[in-house]
């Protein structure tokens, strides 16, 4: 229970379709609010100043660091966490991420699909080295990234085709 | 038929199979469960004030923090003294071995900045860290020493009061007559290398959340931990708690990398501190914790000589080693441990009869040093790789053939060399030969001869790597180090028809828990997909030793065939009993039991069934169960070395002095492959490791002050998606000949050779520009342009 003097705001938003609301502390993240107090745990703090991309979720559409953004920020706004992340792009990524190995931990792997779909999103033909400048600023300790370009390629290949690769 | 993933044959078994890891459709639904992701009602949120100075004596006034709103309690070390005692690293090992009493808050002199002095348990973490602000401490600074050379300087200020040196170990070795071998050679190359410290930045960082069980005193501890019941002792034994009343889960681990296999002071501070209030506590590291104290590792200056005779022949080598240990050598294992290491692996792949070796520990005012991914290996394989090639280059002879010769042959191994390295089935020629044809040599090296003519700062560099993976009982086990380095698995038969294990290896992204369902599978004769193996909490899983020194193939895959074979012997003679047939005309195939004409005359659903339910009915005097366990303990080669060929080419910038990776090709024997996906993971995720270690990670310290100056991510430089290549990869696949399976190591491989390969390759392209070496990892843009002469 949080004492009297800690500074509070009521927020309310839209959460994966939901509406939501309740009150955050004014110097609480988005990602820690979408963690502690809506029990939304796919997203991750890898390193809490905004430089592994561990946090990401989509804010109003646009994939931002849940680190770098305050829950207040949310407050009017329409998120996205990836629990119930949606767009053909997610469903492609997550089957070609399991199918290449694209992950081992995984710490980073929902902030490297919500990446990696919007970029897909912009560009659904990407070359391997557009989707590493993409991918450049989440870190994967890992896989040495090789596989999650091969997952990501792979993604735009099967959506071209209409179709899912290892589906 | 290929495999799409991989384009290799698919076999027949499960075991060699390019199988997707089940677990990651959870991951990538966003359904992991690390430690952060569990709650417990009534928790306190716990933060560290750490030292923010190197050496300091200090006196604490908590008054104002613990009167804050929201702050349940300030602990110090007083308060934590009756709740757990302190430890220290003793190894028969490393005898003399110089390392004080740690506990697990500093009391009254912090020895590295960093180093926890109080915690605050509060509503939140936020509130947590405002209490931490509100301490109100002196801090009486003392001398410091953080470099090695200050370190060990006569009259340094010593690390702790009372150390006549802060030399806390170190040993010589000497095999053969190396003087005369050094005095007859024809050719003697040496050089200093000296290796920044790393960390290995697990993704997850560390964390603890305790909860202690009022009445009977029990304790369970979630921790984000390579091995479970390795810290269920430590607890039990530093808490003095029956063991059997301590509980360690570790579930969805982020990454390890020898980072969360110690006994950590926070750690055991989140376990005393919930006892003493009797509420659970949580704590997770944030990274600029993490990046200050989690172990560091790879601290050395290391001079080397080689002798080589006139035919090109490598004779032997001469060896020293300054090793960084920090304030304390890390418990349980000790620090030094790295050391060796490196020293097992010089001119480790190479036939030579001389060698000794000078090796020199120094205790120092930073964080522990511990081991970390393929632990001094990377140093003694650059070492050694980087006088390789100043000797080939000093006899004007192409360095591919001047390894050629050198290396060991299969057929003069077993053998030990001067250094006590054991050597076994080691394939050298083959991997050599197969990364020539990988990386089509003769048209890479026109492609570099005319990059160079176009004026491009083009380097190729070359390493051969061998790894000792999967340490047997004897080498704790004489140290009287208690660590296990034995396994066991425990498989059951379901109702059902599937098999369900418990392992104490332990799953830390690796993916070893689906390589062990694969054997599994095999082992009992059902399909993979049946099959699902736990690990990690220390109320399910049998005793073990968990995710170290890329075990979890070789044994753990020996334990779980072993247990696997047990219960298929159950199920078969049970089945007979039912069928009346001998268990030997019987057989398990694809989940069922098929008789000696192969007809399926019942399938194991309907047998677990009859021995869970309906037991009545099963034949008297058949006794076998459902489960069966098997302790799996290596009684021969004491390790399982494995081997293999790196090679990288770069490019140099003539203007900012950056390197860039363009190409990587990596070969690898780690004997029998469970899962090539699983092993293609660790080679090239083990690559892009030691790449990062070349070319950007450092743990660095000012020079006066010795204040840690890389507390953040953009300090301490990961290697991101565009400084990684795509990694190349050959496979040549020698079983060990001493197990059922065959399988060696593969995790640490590619971390081994990463740094030996591109500090070859840049010094070549420096050697074609006519430049000078650079001699210090991770290599600095500034040495580069320094060694282009473009910078005084």
């Amino acid at each position: 229970m949080l004492p009297p003097d800690e500074p509070l705001a009521e927020i309310a938003c839209t959460v994966n379709g939901r509406r939501v609301a309740g009150r955050t502390p004014l110097r609480q993240t988005l990602v820690e609010w979408l963690r502690a107090e809506l029990g939304l745990t796919g997203s991750h703090v890898g390193c809490a100043h905004g430089v592994c991309g561990a946090c990401h979720v989509r804010l109003d559409g646009a994939v931002v660091r849940g680190c770098l953004v305050l829950a207040v920020q949310a407050d009017g706004g329409t998120v996205e966490t990836i629990e119930a992340a949606t767009g053909p792009e997610v469903a492609a990524l997550r089957e070609a991420f399991v199918a290449h190995a694209a992950l081992q931990c995984g710490f980073c792997t929902p902030g490297m699909i919500l990446q990696a779909a919007e970029l897909l999103q912009q560009n659904p033909a990407p070359t391997r080295e557009e989707v590493r400048d993409h991918l450049s600023g989440n870190y994967c300790r890992c896989t040495g990234y090789q596989p999650i370009v091969d997952a990501v390629a792979s993604a735009a290949r099967a959506m071209q085709a209409g179709g899912v690769e290892g589906a | 038929m290929p495999d799409t993933a991989t384009g290799r044959a698919m076999p027949q078994t499960a075991i060699g199979r390019a199988m997707p890891r089940e677990a990651t459709r959870r991951l990538v639904a966003g359904g992991g469960r690390y430690l952060d992701d569990h709650t417990e009602r009534g928790e306190l949120h716990a933060a560290f004030l750490r030292s923010p100075l190197p050496h300091a004596r200090f006196t604490l006034d908590v008054g104002a923090a613990a009167a804050l709103p929201g702050v349940h309690a300030v602990l110090t070390a007083a308060d934590l003294a009756a709740m757990c005692r302190p430890w220290r690293t003793v190894s028969k090992a490393f005898p003399g071995l110089v390392s004080p009493e740690q506990g697990p808050l500093a009391a009254g002199r912090a020895t590295w900045q960093g180093e926890p002095v109080a915690m605050v348990l509060a509503a939140s973490r936020a509130i947590a860290e405002d209490g931490a602000e509100a301490i109100v401490a002196q801090w009486d600074e003392l001398p410091a020493v953080t470099s090695l050379d200050a370190a060990l300087a006569p009259g340094a200020p010593p690390v702790h009061p009372g150390l006549e040196s802060n030399r806390a170990w170190g040993g010589t070795i000497q095999h053969g007559q190396p003087d005369a071998a050094f005095a007859e050679a024809a050719l003697v190359v040496e050089e200093r290398l000296s290796f920044t410290r790393h960390t290995g930045v697990p993704l997850e960082p560390r964390g603890a959340v305790a909860t202690w069980e009022p009445g009977t005193g029990a304790l369970t501890l979630r921790l984000s931990h390579q091995m479970p019941h390795q810290m269920r002792l430590h607890l039990a034994e530093q808490l003095g708690l029956p063991i059997n009343r301590v509980r360690v889960i570790c579930a969805d681990v982020g990454g390890g990398f020898g980072i969360k296999m110690h006994v950590y002071q926070d750690e055991f501070a989140v376990a005393a501190a919930s006892r003493l209030l009797g509420r659970p506590v949580r704590w997770v590291s944030d990274r600029m914790e993490a990046l200050m104290a989690d172990i560091h590792a790879r601290e050395h200056i290391v001079t080397a000589r080689m002798a080589v005779d006139a035919a090109g022949n490598i004779l032997g080598f001469d060896v020293q080693d300054l090793q960084g240990l920090g304030a304390v050598s890390i418990y349980p294992r000790s620090s030094t441990l790295e050391a060796m290491s490196m020293l097992r692996a010089v001119g480790t792949p190479y036939r030579f009869a001389h060698g000794r070796a000078r090796i020199d520990c120094a205790l120092q005012n930073k964080v522990p040093t511990g081991q970390y991914r393929a632990v001094g290996a990377p140093i003694g394989c650059a070492m050694t790789e980087h006088l390789i090639e100043k000797a080939a280059r000093a006899r004007g002879e192409d360095p591919w053939d001047f390894r050629a010769r050198n290396l060991l042959r299969l057929d003069e191994m077993p053998c030990a060399n001067p250094f006590g390295a054991a050597l076994h089935g080691l394939h050298h020629h083959a991997a050599l030969e197969k990364a020539r044809a990988l990386m089509d040599l003769p048209a890479l090296r026109a492609g570099i001869a005319a990059g160079r003519e176009a004026g491009r700062l083009l380097g190729l560099g070359l390493a051969v790597v061998v790894e000792f993976t999967a340490a047997g009982p004897v080498a704790y086990g004489a140290a009287h180090v208690n660590v296990a380095a034995t396994d066991t698995v425990v498989a059951t038969l379901e109702p059902t028809g599937e098999i369900s294990a418990q392992a104490s290896i332990t799953e830390i992204g690796q993916g070893i828990t689906q390589g062990l369902a694969q054997v599994l599978a095999d082992a009992v004769g059902v399909a993979a997909e049946a099959v699902r193996v736990e690990a990690g909490d220390t109320a399910a899983a049998p005793h073990g030793g968990g995710a170290w020194a890329s075990r979890g193939a070789a044994i753990g895959g020996e334990a779980i065939w072993g247990a696997g074979r047990r219960l298929r012997a159950q199920l078969l003679e049970a089945a007979g009993a039912l069928l009346q047939a001998a268990p030997e005309t019987l057989d398990i195939r694809g989940g069922e039991i098929l008789d000696q004409a192969g007809t399926a005359r019942m399938t194991l659903a309907e047998l677990g069934r009859l021995m869970l339910f309906r037991g009545h009915e099963m034949p008297k005097g058949v006794t076998p169960g459902l489960s069966a366990a098997f302790h799996y303990r290596r009684e021969g080669d004491a390790t399982l070395a494995n081997n293999g060929v790196h090679a990288a080419l770069v490019e140099l910038d003539r203007d900012t002095g950056l390197v860039r990776v363009l190409r990587y090709w990596m070969v690898g024997d780690c004997g029998r492959v469970l899962n090539p996906l699983l092993v293609d993971g660790q080679y090239r995720g083990g690559v892009a490791t030691g790449i990062g270690e070349a070319l950007l990670e450092a743990c660095r310290y000012d020079a006066e002050s010795g204040q840690f100056l890389s507390g953040t991510l953009a300090d301490y430089l990961l290697p991101m998606a565009t400084d990684i290549p795509d990694i190349a990869l050959g496979h040549v696949e020698t079983p060990y000949a001493g197990s059922a399976l065959g399988a060696k190591g593969a995790g640490e491989s590619g971390t081994c050779g990463a740094p030996a390969a591109i500090l070859n390759a840049v010094n070549d392209a420096l050697e074609a520009a006519g430049g000078g070496a650079v001699t210090e990892l991770p290599i600095h843009p500034v040495a580069v342009l320094r060694a282009l002469g473009r910078l005084a």
